[in-house]
């Protein structure tokens, strides 16, 4: 347990840490180490439910299961990875004049702040504290998103506050009345707790459940990007410095997606009807499918990503609606794949804009001839997210479609409809990208690729071969959310 | 059910939720910014009276807690802070001409209706009040909705969401008789934190555009033109 107080400590001093000791030569090197330092807490914590299975805290306000554990351990690790990439890259940025020391100050502090909230959803068991952290990740980030205080950037930033703190509104009154349904059973103070409302759920009032899982949807679903409530989305990623855009794209979708998961264990439990199933399909399919089409539109590179993470976000959505040992496996390895790919496509993207002093699609250009690093990274990022085997993308899909195919045949041409207009729409733009000739005075720049090598190992590992203890690993949380086990 | 039969406090709790949905309607329909501010203190102190009232009748001291915190940040900073933006733009003069006020009112009106539609379900496992309080917090929540559409001033949007943060708060009192008290200290410190964000924001955007009228934020768009 102690591994789980200092996952959500080590962040808190961070915020602390970087707003007292203001910027310095050195603070994008300390944040690494902070980021370090909880990746190892989180990995200590993940061996510690591996031998004890799920823990629950003495005062019962966390828990640890092998589904959160999973999300915590990924979370940990794109949060490293990407202030790796970070440091160089807001070097780069104060270097061109785009940002200052104090801004800085703020961005490293809410990095931490943004890092709280995600594990804090993650880690608590209480439904309310759930909302409060999934509120204070968008607080965290919302300056970070006007950053370069641009108009477009303040203008994303409004967009995306109100968009959001409206959405997450919802969740607030779906949480309420989850609560109302528990009180009706007894036990005020305890009522919220995830372990409790679970170990419940049959005695709780089915009405009231269907009701709040429809306010929890529309709540954690607009922070999950599902159209019609996406609008925040590309904006917020395009106009934020690029770190934020990895982080959010990987990991604040995905912990919005867990909230709404959480809750959906709790609703099928007490109802009979697989009503919260069906939405999240309806949902998720037209996420999925409205995203793809409009990868097409797309003139700003980070904004066609952000697109993508829509699509695939919708396609998680989905997958977690069919509901079944399978669909939810791959929804698993979806969410982590598609973590690991889209953070490392962030990073490429970001060093791209850097080499071209642009985010318009048309104005980049020759990135393999500039620097091969940046052009191939971005090539092979692309090939793994548009689902090409041998990577772990090409698995997951594919496991969905299985299980689409077994659950809903009919739905399984517009699965592969999508998948193949999101495939033409990424390419379209991606291939003059990084082929063709280097633009006159076009060059390389200060790049660390680490981040972007690791992770696509990462998923094309997940492609070939998925590790045992993993495998068990998925199949646990499987076995917790669909009642059986895939394999 | 006739209603001389409830007791006193079913009865006080029935006229605040008619109240509440009241200041909404009239904040809807508010075209001066100093006014719409006034009657969201309003709806605040509204909200003050029924958690010291649910403190008092049901013996819940962590209420009168949340009674204070709402009356601190919901009648007292948020709306000062708000009245010295309006001042500070020498917007107090200004009447915001609504589009289509007539149309506002009645959506508000069905917005209301449909609230009641939503929460039927849940009529024969729940009192009479619980229906009747959950439906208002769920048509305040969408009233505040429609305030933010119908409006164009991003000092009118803060409003709306802050009373949406109100639907939410009252339905909490009223339904559920406050939520676990870490969760309502959590939700506060959400609720003021907003609010500063609220005021940093107004500062960017009157640099940026210079004005805070939020049509004029209108960059940025789906799909390339």
């Amino acid at each position: 347990m102690i591994a789980a107080y200092l996952v959500l400590l080590i962040p808190l001093v961070g915020i602390f840490y970087f707003a007292l000791a203001g910027h310095r030569a050195d603070t994008g090197k300390v944040n690494v180490r902070f980021n370090g330092i909880c990746l190892l807490a989180t990995i200590w914590l993940a061996i510690n439910v591996l031998n004890q299975g799920t823990i629950i805290s003495s005062g019962k306000a966390f828990l640890i299961d092998p589904f959160n554990v999973y999300l915590i351990v990924l979370t940990a690790f794109v949060g490293f990875t990407t202030s790796i990439f970070s440091s160089p890259y807001m070097a780069h940025e104060k270097e061109i004049g785009k940002l200052n020391d104090r801004r800085l100050k703020l961005y490293h502090s809410m990095f931490q702040g943004f890092m709280l909230a995600m594990y804090l959803v993650l880690t608590t068991n209480n439904m309310g504290i759930m909302w409060v952290a999934m509120e204070g990740a968008t607080l965290a980030t919302v300056l970070l998103v006007s950053l370069y205080r641009t108009p477009e950037s303040i203008e994303a930033a409004w967009k995306y506050f109100i968009l959001c703190g409206v959405g997450i509104a919802q969740a607030l009154f779906g949480t309420i009345l989850l609560y109302y349904a528990a009180v009706q059973i007894g036990d005020g103070e305890n009522a919220l707790l995830w372990s409790v409302l679970y170990e419940n759920a049959d005695k709780l009032n089915p009405e009231i459940l269907e009701i709040a899982f429809v306010f929890l949807l529309i709540g954690y679903g607009t922070k999950i990007g599902l159209v019609p409530l996406h609008n925040w989305l590309p904006d917020a990623h395009s106009e934020g410095p690029t770190p934020m855009s990895a982080v959010l794209s990987g990991l604040l979708l995905n912990d919005a997606l867990y909230a709404v998961v959480r809750n959906k264990m709790l609703v099928d439990g007490a109802t009979d009807s697989n009503m919260a199933g069906f939405l999240m399909m309806g949902f998720g399919m037209l996420s999925f499918l409205v995203a793809a089409i409009l990868l097409h539109r797309q003139k700003d590179i980070k904004r066609l990503f952000s697109y993508s993470s829509i699509e695939h976000m919708g396609l998680m959505t989905f997958a977690f609606g069919i509901g079944g040992p399978l669909a939810t496996f791959a929804a698993l390895l979806h969410m982590t794949v598609h973590s690991l790919t889209k953070s490392a496509i962030f990073v490429t993207v970001g060093h791209a804009a850097q080499l071209a002093g642009t985010q318009r699609i048309d104005q980049i250009r020759g990135l393999i001839k500039t620097q091969p690093k940046v052009g191939w990274g971005l090539l092979i990022g692309t090939i793994a997210i548009a689902g090409f085997p041998p990577f772990g993308v090409f698995t997951s899909e594919f496991l969905v479609l299985l299980a689409t195919m077994h659950s809903y045949p009919w739905l399984a041409p517009l699965l592969l409809l999508g998948i193949g207009i999101a495939f033409a729409g990424l390419f379209r733009h991606i291939q003059p990208m990084v082929y063709g000739d280097r633009p006159e005075g076009q060059n390389p720049i200060a790049a660390n690729l680490w981040p972007v090598t690791i992770h696509l190992a990462l998923v094309l590992w997940l492609g070939l071969a998925i590790p045992g203890f993993l495998a068990n690993w998925f199949s646990q949380a499987t076995l917790l959310i669909s009642g059986s086990t895939p394999l | 059910m006739n209603i001389e039969q409830l007791d006193f406090y079913t009865q006080a709790i029935l006229s605040m939720a008619a109240l509440v949905g009241l200041t909404s309607f009239l904040m809807l329909g508010q075209g001066r910014l100093l006014r719409l501010i006034f009657v969201f203190a309003m709806q605040g102190f509204l909200l003050t009276l029924t958690t010291a009232l649910a403190a008092y009748s049901l013996n819940n001291h962590h209420l009168y807690i949340s009674a204070v915190l709402t009356l601190v940040l919901k009648v007292v900073f948020i709306p000062w802070m708000l009245r010295r933006e309006v001042l500070r733009m020498n917007m107090h003069r200004d009447v915001e001409a609504l589009k289509n006020n007539t149309a506002v009112m009645l959506g508000g009106a069905s917005l209301m209706v449909f609230s009641y539609y939503v929460l039927h379900p849940i009529v024969q496992s729940s009192s009479v009040v619980m229906v009747n309080a959950l439906a208002v917090s769920l048509s305040v929540m969408l009233l505040g909705m429609l305030l933010m559409i119908s409006h164009r001033q991003a000092i009118a949007h803060v409003v709306g969401f802050m009373s949406i943060e109100n639907g939410l708060f009252f339905a909490a009192i009223v339904a559920t008789n406050g939520m676990p008290m870490v969760v309502e200290l959590g939700v506060a410190f959400d609720v003021l934190v907003a609010a500063v964000l609220f005021g940093i924001f107004f500062l960017h955007i009157r640099t940026s555009i210079d004005s805070l009228d939020v049509d004029l934020l209108n960059k940025l768009h789906e799909v390339d033109k």
